[in-house]
């Protein structure tokens, strides 16, 4: 069999398998079994394509082999009468709650019936029933088109661990017969928090990774770039979807100036920002400007996308709009309060007003149970008193920090400044 | 991995005419998977070398000459960048690039791979925090 119609196989399906699950879902209702099918077709073109060769349009191809396979599977298990009268009441419900204009609703479900399957299947993999974790792994393994073993890969955690995990995510979401359906209203938002959650999640531990010996791991933040562009597409009237894409692409910009040519992190401000990606900014900046257009400025993704373009929009440190940033966090900060929040507010503060006033913001943080152990309060602390001339409280602050660095080298580096600041009196 | 597809151009693309609405209904449709499988980075279809110059280097000086430029299939209409996982990925997705001259035109898309950045390295875990203390979440 020649390699090169396996390797055109294995791309169709990366492009296709989501399509192709989100439309089997809707016919059998259950995404493990809808998975399955798709599995089928997949084996179906394995097994013919490299006798009749690849067809002019593949992922029509494996759709309609996955759609007869499901209809013979309903027919089999007597099961289609049942779900046609599920579909019939989903419609008429549908058709209650929007009769004004029910026909252009069906028009516009005609014209873009995949994108709602696979908006479908987004809310369904992101279901809250679900752990965090297995939200996580059925996202990239049913949208992302991602193995087992990639998925696995891109975590670091053994394959039957996450065999297991989509497993059991499946059995859940059967058990608690989650409907294979759009969230309406209220519901949609919140819902759709939690799409957004799992995405930036991906994000993120792409960008910081918190396990292995890879600081980044570009593959995962490319992957989350991918579902955070689909997401904004699919949901093009979410303004969330877009802040959270914005900020994803803002901070992905970033990414190749992260790092020095000795491998080491470079600060935000230090960076040279010639390395900065300026396709994914004006990307970035696009999708911030329509979270924007539709309401959406407030939202804690908008926000904070909002501030990662306050950085991107200055072409040196020095230019930086620190009133601004200091004004959005005071945002984010009543929309979405936390201690980490806070403090960055402080941080922002301080560059923009002094470091008085930063101090008072960082001070009220002292006694929060979850800073105790957060080795950037005293830090910040300590920079802030250094720059009032506090110089005894600041050496402590910055030893304070160093007894709590997570690493040799960031501990060397709180321990510098504060020998810098001389011997106490 | 990043890649462009360069559309070349015709004798109607350098005339600066409008496509026919068949043609625009493909590329949008096009673009428009692209879009929904969060493939496309970005896209633009090309003014004709009638308005566009070129700047020559000759014996250490620089010289300009304007458009048009005779050598039409040697020009660019268009172009697309797409972000894929792999060649393979990239390679299928380009062959679903409609004609882009109409569907019995002759035409040509060329494809090449972007150069990255040397993107990612190696470090640890200590940046986010430290730009979140620079005042960047």
């Amino acid at each position: 069999m020649p390699s090169t119609t396996h390797q055109a196989i294995d791309a169709v399906w990366r492009i296709e398998s989501a399509r192709i699950v989100a439309g089997v879902a809707r016919m059998v209702r259950d995404i493990g079994l809808a998975e399955d099918i798709a599995q089928d077709a997949l084996i179906a073109a394995l097994e013919h394509w490299p006798t009749d060769g690849v067809p002019d349009n593949p992922g029509a191809w494996l759709m309609t082999t996955a759609k007869h396979r499901a209809l013979d599977r309903l027919r089999r298990h007597k099961l289609i009468e049942e779900k046609l009268e599920q579909v019939g009441h989903e419609l008429e419900a549908q058709q209650a709650l929007i009769v004004p204009d029910f026909v252009d609703a069906l028009d516009a479900a005609r014209s873009d019936e995949i994108g709602d399957d696979l908006l479908r299947l987004i809310f369904t993999a992101c279901h809250p029933v679900l752990s965090t974790d297995a939200r996580v792994a059925l996202t990239l393994k049913l949208l992302g088109g991602l193995s087992t073993e990639e998925v696995a890969r891109a975590f670091l955690v053994p394959e039957p661990t996450i065999a297991q995990r989509i497993v059991r995510a499946k059995r859940t979401l059967s058990a608690a017969q989650v409907p294979f359906e759009l969230p309406r209203g209220e519901a949609l938002h919140e819902r759709l928090a939690s799409v957004l959650e799992v995405v930036y999640l991906i994000f993120n531990e792409g960008y910081t990774a918190t396990a292995g010996s890879d600081w980044m791991r570009p593959d995962l933040c490319n992957e989350a770039l991918r579902l955070g562009r689909m997401l904004a597409e699919l949901a093009a009237r979410e303004p969330e979807a877009h802040g959270l894409i914005a900020l994803m692409e803002l901070q992905a910009s970033r990414a190749a100036a992260r790092v020095d040519a000795a491998g080491q992190p470079v600060l935000l401000l230090e960076q040279n920002r010639e390395r900065w990606d300026r396709l994914l900014i004006r990307r970035g900046l696009a999708a911030l400007e329509r979270a924007e257009q539709l309401g959406g400025a407030h939202g804690p993704y908008a926000l904070q996308a909002a501030i990662a373009a306050c950085h991107a929009r200055a072409n040196a440190a020095i230019e930086t709009d620190w009133v601004r940033i200091a004004a959005l966090y005071d945002a984010l900060a009543s929309t979405a309060p936390s201690p980490v929040v806070e403090l960055n507010r402080a941080v922002a503060v301080g560059m923009a007003f002094g470091p008085a006033a930063a101090l008072a913001i960082v001070d009220a943080l002292r006694d929060e149970p979850a800073m105790q152990s957060y080795q950037w309060l005293p830090s910040v602390r300590a920079d802030l008193l250094a720059k009032l001339g506090r110089n005894d409280e600041a050496r402590a602050e910055f030893e304070r920090a160093a007894a709590l660095a997570r690493n040799a080298r960031e501990r060397a580096l709180l321990l510098e400044r504060a020998q810098a600041l001389g011997k106490p009196n | 991995m990043r890649f462009i597809i360069i559309v070349k151009a015709s004798p109607q693309s350098e005339a600066g005419a409008l496509p026919e609405e068949a043609l625009t209904a493909a590329m949008a449709g096009y673009h428009g998977q692209l879009a929904k499988a969060g493939v496309l980075l970005d896209a633009s279809a090309l003014q004709p070398s009638s308005k566009g110059w070129r700047i020559r280097y000759h014996g250490g000086r620089r010289e300009v000459i304007d458009g048009p430029f005779a050598e039409t299939r040697e020009l660019i209409a268009g172009y697309t960048i797409i972000q894929a996982r792999s060649r393979e990925e990239a390679l299928e997705w380009t062959r679903r690039f409609p004609a882009p001259h109409g569907e019995n035109a002759d035409a040509e898309i060329e494809v090449r791979q972007l150069f990255e950045r040397d993107d990612f390295g190696p470090g640890d875990a200590v940046e986010q925090a430290r730009e979140m203390g620079a005042g960047q979440a």
